[in-house]
C-alpha cells in the first residue's frame, strides 16, 4: 500500500540529537541576533519619529526606555549587537579566505564570545558612569 | 571546460548565472556590512554619550550636520543590510506559498522603515 502522506524521513543533522558545537551555535546566533537587531531597528525608527513629532512623544519614548523593561531590552540589544558585529567581522575575514583551520576557527569563535561580553560590559559601565 | 561549453559566449561574459543575479546579493551584503562597522560604532558611542538627554539636548545634537548625515547613512546601510539578511532567512525557512509574500513584506517593510527614519532625521535637521 502506498500512503497518501509523504513519509517522515529523518533530517540530517537531526538537531535534537546533534551535539551543539561552538561553530554551529555561533552560526545560528549570528542569524538570530540579525533578526533581533532588525526588530530593534523598528524601535530606532519609532524613537526618531517621536523626536521629530515633538517634546511630548519624545518624553514618552524616553520614559519607556528608562523603565526596567526598557533597560533590560536595551541591554539585550547591546549584547546582540556586539555578537552580530564581531561575528560579522569574523565572516568578513573568512571572505578573504583566511582563518579556516579548525584551531583558528575555535580561537576566533571564543574571541567573539569573550569580546562581546567585554564590550557590552564596557558600554554599560560607560552608560552608568555618564548618567552619574 | 566541458561545463562552460553548454553556455553561450554572451552568458559567460556577463557571468550572472542561472538566477541572472550573479554575486550581487552576496556583494551588497558585504558592502553594507563594511559601511555599518564605523556607522554602528559611532551610533552606540553617541547613544551612550547622550544617556538620559532631554528633548532640547537631543534635538540640538540631531541638528548638527555631522549627526544628521551619519544618521541618514546609518539608516540606509542598516535597512539595506537588514532587508538582504532577512530575505535569506525567509528563503531558508519558509517553504510554503507564503515565501513569496514574506520576501515582499521584508523588502517593502525595510524600505518603508528606512524612509520613515530618514524623513524623521531630515525633519529634525531642517526644521527652523
Amino acid at each position: 500500500m502506498v500512503s497518501d502522506s509523504p513519509r517522515q524521513r529523518p533530517l540530517s543533522p537531526n538537531i535534537q540529537l546533534y551535539r551543539p558545537q561552538l561553530t554551529s551555535v555561533l552560526s545560528i546566533l549570528n542569524r538570530l541576533t540579525g533578526v533581533l537587531l532588525s526588530v530593534a531597528a523598528i524601535g530606532l525608527v519609532i524613537w526618531l519619529l517621536a523626536a521629530a513629532a515633538g517634546p511630548q512623544s519624545y518624553a514618552a519614548v524616553r520614559t519607556a526606555l528608562a523603565s526596567w523593561v526598557g533597560q533590560v531590552v536595551l541591554f539585550g540589544c547591546t549584547f546582540a549587537f556586539f555578537l552580530h558585529f564581531l561575528g560579522g567581522i569574523r565572516h568578513l575575514v573568512w571572505d578573504t579566505v583566511h582563518g579556516f583551520e579548525l584551531r583558528t576557527i575555535y580561537l576566533s569563535g571564543w574571541t567573539v564570545v569573550a569580546a562581546s561580553v567585554v564590550m557590552t560590559a564596557v558600554a554599560w559601565i560607560a552608560r552608568l558612569y555618564i548618567e552619574g | 571546460m566541458e561545463r562552460e561549453g553548454m553556455r553561450t559566449p554572451l552568458a559567460r561574459a556577463i557571468g550572472l548565472g542561472s538566477a541572472h543575479n550573479g554575486v550581487q546579493h552576496w556583494w551588497t551584503q558585504r558592502l553594507s556590512a563594511i559601511a555599518l562597522v564605523p556607522l554602528t560604532l559611532w551610533f552606540v558611542a553617541a547613544i551612550i554619550a547622550h544617556t538620559g538627554a532631554d528633548y532640547t539636548t537631543f534635538i540640538a545634537w540631531m541638528r548638527n550636520p555631522v549627526t544628521s548625515i551619519l544618521m541618514t547613512l546609518l539608516l540606509i546601510a542598516l535597512f539595506y543590510h537588514a532587508a538582504l539578511g532577512l530575505q535569506v532567512v525567509v528563503e531558508d525557512y519558509v517553504h510554503s506559498g507564503a515565501k513569496f509574500a514574506a520576501v515582499i513584506a521584508v523588502r517593502l517593510g525595510c524600505f518603508a522603515l528606512g524612509a520613515a527614519g530618514i524623513l524623521a532625521t531630515l525633519r529634525i535637521a531642517l526644521s527652523s
